[in-house]
């Protein structure tokens, strides 16, 4: 067991954990921010994915151990009021079914507006292939995307 | 026997939208005639000193305070169709409350109190839209009254609307300010009680945002995996890694070795068979937090007697099944005398279909919490869809009595009939009374993947004759899949009736000579139901076969169809069936299978899609239609492929027909995320068996498909109807297959009679 400080949502936190624990654990278990969601363990279905400074990265697979200063942004600060213009689409658009996946959804798609502010239908799909809905929301996904690229 | 098997459970529908008006201070002796239907009772608390809230609860499902506060209970369990706001947005409407500041509280698991709670099957909307709506307008007339009263007018003079009363002068009272007079007030006979117009409905047949949409995107929704108790420790299990493996011995001292690793515990399984409400055999690590679970399982040494599963291949168990196809089989609905048709017949089609198993794989996957007191009293938080069920199975499995496990119900993170089966539930209330905390039994994908209640494989044989003079003469359908109730019983070997009844037996056309036969097959895992079930390969199977059969007989596909559901009418299967035909639960002269419904949707559904319309090279499409649920659905598909030879799919085109339609936009949602969900049961997704294991362990082994793989425009259309409601969760799922499976056929010439295919 090691003592790590990061940062979350602007906030220094310090842990003790095995230097393996995925930040994923650390976030909802030692933090108790349930906000990002487990669902593989494997980088294979995005739920429970964050940003590492402004990039989006699968916190089941990402070693406490590796977060060093990097800045750790959840779905619990990607906006104070929670109103960021994806989540705003997201509601307008009613996207999610069982939600379940949703907050990932949202991260991967916040970290690409950051680097791509009008993406493309192409670019949608391959920066969100990452991110599985089981209900299938993919449809009302993307339309909210496009409508808060517009918000930006 | 089919235990619990969802639609089964249903009483007579009258049962369901009775209304009991007990005296209002029986409401606690009341509440003691468990029904599956509906209790309107009274639950009054006393009234508090002056300026204190006091609440007005004319019922279980709605209570107003002083403060006007409108608050309305859902009973059914969530988990995306968005059943939790569409039943509290029905009483609304009838009370007239003010939606934007309604709030929905879940209810816990209590079938005396809130009636059937199984949320499974399409039914929630099928059988709770008239109580809710009585519900909502009894309090409406409760509240009338006593604004009438205070202002010496007469009722037929007030309405109500955004949470007030209001006389046709103009004079409005908050409901708030009402309570304190209707508190007192003798719930009306139900007789008189009368409901809104439709017409005047502003909330029921709308596009209404669901209830949880903003604090689902900021995170803030509880989902299973999310209730957080002081002192609660995590566990996670290795089960039997073959269905009936037993533990010889363990060796914990590696796993204890691993730090916030406190406890290591035997759970006693079924065996088999495995049962659909037990835990499986397994030993428990139980830790300060997952992670540390986690390891402490990778640790643990365990040697299994793995039983006679051990040997188990589903690949050649999918070839014997397939054979036996060919043989005679228990005939299960018999018209006419295929046997003349066949000898008769100018042509006769001869196909055989095989789907594979299925995983349900939502993305949370399961996790419950338990807190078992030490008193004897239990309290759980799960994500389940039938908590009155995990109530029992959690009050089996530790011995107490019913009244002493409290089950709390969160947000499920996807359903699909796996959060049924409460067996994760169970393990959660073995291992808090074992470790003497409250505990959390997490499954990870690889849990949830290995130890699910799979869609069963099945096989399938159609013959289908046509006469000399072009007639399409005869239908014989053999299915063979292992069942539902082989899970409970090493005794069940053939589908059941309510199996069939979902696409099978209930097969429509009109063709006068008819043989359906099952054959019999073994379970060796644990089978469940699946969004759509049987219908699932059943209608995959009949709809590419209808497909052929009109390329045979040289007539389009949608014509073909119309041509063969014949004149409007009613059609009965009970009198081919010997009487077994279950018609999901539902008596049939209150659910008729109406075929100018069916035709009405599949017209609908061409002219939408410009059916008939010259398709650009390099595109296709396919049709298919399938009732399932009582909902009617048609469903056109397009498919294209671009210079480089890659297969997407553009456009969808559905029309359906569910009866009244209570949210639109919930409707609409549902047909899109089961287009997307058919794509992967169809394109992507399948578990095979080796030595009794699937072969598939997360989802680069069991792959679902992602967004660039999934259709891009779905176009859903709701016919306008007032029959009663139906339900939408899984009619979308059954037509979407061979509708896509028959426009792949016309873009490659190749027709494809095994799932998955590789688009």
């Amino acid at each position: 067991m090691e003592k790590f400080t990061i940062s979350v949502n602007g906030k220094k936190q310090e842990v003790t954990a095995d230097p393996d624990m995925p930040l994923l654990w650390v976030l909802r278990d030692l933090l108790s921010m349930k906000g990002t969601k487990f669902g593989c363990g494997q980088a294979l279905c995005g739920a429970c994915t964050v940003h590492l400074d402004d990039e989006a990265i699968r916190s089941c697979s990402t070693p406490i151990s590796t977060v060093g200063s990097r800045k750790v942004t959840t779905i619990e600060g990607l906006d104070k009021e929670g109103q960021h213009p994806l989540q705003d689409a997201w509601v307008e658009h009613v996207v999610p079914q069982c939600g379940y996946c949703q907050t990932g959804q949202i991260m991967s798609a916040a970290a690409l507006l950051k680097k791509s502010p009008n993406p493309s239908d192409a670019e949608i799909e391959e920066s969100m292939a990452g991110n599985l809905c089981r209900c299938g929301t993919y449809n009302r996904i993307k339309e909210a995307i496009l409508t808060a690229s517009k918000a930006l | 026997m089919m235990p619990n098997f969802p639609f089964l459970k249903n009483k007579k529908a009258e049962d369901k939208s009775e209304v009991f008006v007990p005296s209002r201070r029986d409401f606690l002796k009341l509440s003691s005639l468990a029904t599956g239907g509906f209790l309107l009772g009274v639950n009054f608390q006393c009234a508090g000193p002056k300026g204190e809230t006091i609440t007005f609860a004319p019922n279980v499902f709605v209570s107003i305070t002083s403060d006007n506060e409108v608050t309305i209970v859902a009973h059914r369990s969530e988990m995306g169709t968005g059943i939790r706001t569409s039943l509290p947005q029905i009483v609304a409407d009838e009370l007239g409350a003010d939606w934007s500041k309604v709030k929905i509280v879940q209810a816990e698991g209590d079938e005396e109190k809130y009636g059937n709670q199984n949320t499974d099957g399409s039914f929630s909307v099928r059988m709770f839209y008239e109580p809710m709506r009585k519900t909502g307008a009894t309090a409406r007339h409760m509240l009338i009254a006593a604004a009438a009263k205070k202002w010496e007018v007469s009722p037929e003079e007030c309405h109500t609307e955004n949470s007030r009363v209001i006389h046709s002068s103009g004079k409005k009272i908050d409901f708030g300010d009402l309570v304190a007079e209707v508190k007192d007030m003798p719930l009306p006979d139900p007789a008189s009680i009368t409901l809104k117009e439709f017409s005047s409905y502003k909330l029921i047949g709308k596009d209404v945002t669901i209830y949880d949409a903003r604090d689902i995107t900021t995170g803030k929704a509880v989902f299973g995996a999310d209730v957080d108790l002081p002192g609660m420790q995590v566990a996670v299990v290795r089960r039997s890694p073959v269905i009936g493996a037993k533990v010889i011995s363990f060796n914990d001292a590696k796993a204890l070795a691993v730090p916030g690793v406190n406890r290591v515990v035997k759970i006693e399984g079924a065996g088999i068979p495995p049962g659909l409400d037990k835990a499986l055999e397994g030993v428990a690590v139980i830790a300060d937090n997952t992670w540390a679970a986690m390891k402490g399982r990778e640790a643990l040494e365990i040697e299994w007697d793995l039983g006679p599963n051990q040997t188990y291949n589903s690949a050649k168990q999918l070839e014997e099944m397939l054979q036996s196809t060919a043989k005679d089989g228990k005939v299960r609905r018999e018209r006419g005398n295929f046997s003349t048709a066949q000898r008769t017949a100018e042509k006769v089609l001869e196909r055989t279909y095989l789907a594979p198993f299925y995983a349900h794989a939502t993305i949370e996957p399961p996790a419950a919490i338990a807190h078992y007191q030490g008193d004897g009293i239990c309290e759980i938080w799960a994500p389940t869809q039938h908590p009155q069920w995990a109530r029992q199975a959690v009050a089996t499995a530790l011995e107490l009595d019913l009244d002493k496990v409290k089950m709390n119900v969160t947000l499920l993170g996807g359903g699909f009939g796996r959060k049924s089966k409460p067996d994760f539930v169970v393990e959660a209330a073995i291992l808090s009374k074992a470790a003497k905390s409250p505990v959390r039994v997490q499954w990870t994908r690889e849990d949830d993947l290995h130890f699910d209640f799979f869609h069963s494989h099945s096989a399938q044989r159609i013959k289908a004759t046509i006469d000399k003079d072009g007639k399409f003469t005869g239908w014989n359908h053999h299915t063979v899949f292992p069942a539902i109730g082989a899970t409970g019983s090493t005794t069940e070997l053939h589908p059941s009736d309510g199996e069939l009844g979902l696409g099978c037996t209930d097969f429509p056309y009109d063709v006068p000579n008819i043989k359906i036969e099952t054959h019999e097959s073994t379970a060796h895992t644990r089978i469940g139901w699946l969004r759509s079930v049987s219908n699932i390969h059943h209608a995959f199977a009949i709809g590419c076969m209808m497909d052929e059969i009109a390329e045979a007989r040289g007539i389009d596909p949608v014509k073909h169809a119309l041509q063969m559901l014949g004149e409007d009418r009613n059609i009965e299967f009970k009198p081919e069936t010997d009487g077994k035909y279950e018609n999901y639960g539902e008596p049939i002269e209150t659910f008729p299978w109406n075929t100018g419904r069916m035709k009405k949707v599949i017209e609908r559904v061409a002219k939408e899609a410009n059916w008939d319309q010259k398709l650009a090279e390099g595109k296709a499409v396919g049709f298919a239609a399938h009732k399932s649920f009582l909902t009617y659905v048609a469903c056109i598909v397009v498919v294209e492929k671009d210079s480089s030879g890659k297969i997407s799919i553009p456009e969808v085109f559905y029309a359906v027909d569910c009866g009244i339609g209570v949210n639109t936009d919930r409707i609409r949602s549902q047909f899109e995320g089961g287009a997307q969900f058919a794509t992967s049961l169809a394109t992507t997704s399948a578990i095979t068996f080796e030595n009794g294991i699937p072969q598939q362990k997360n989802f680069d082994g069991y792959q679902i498909i992602r967004m660039p793989q999934s259709p891009k425009k779905i176009h859903v259309h709701i016919i306008e109807s007032m029959e009663k409601p139906t339900g939408v969760g899984e009619p979308p799922v059954p037509p979407y297959i061979p509708a896509l499976c028959n426009a792949m056929y016309k873009l490659t010439g190749e027709r494809i009679y095994q799932l998955p295919f590789k688009a």
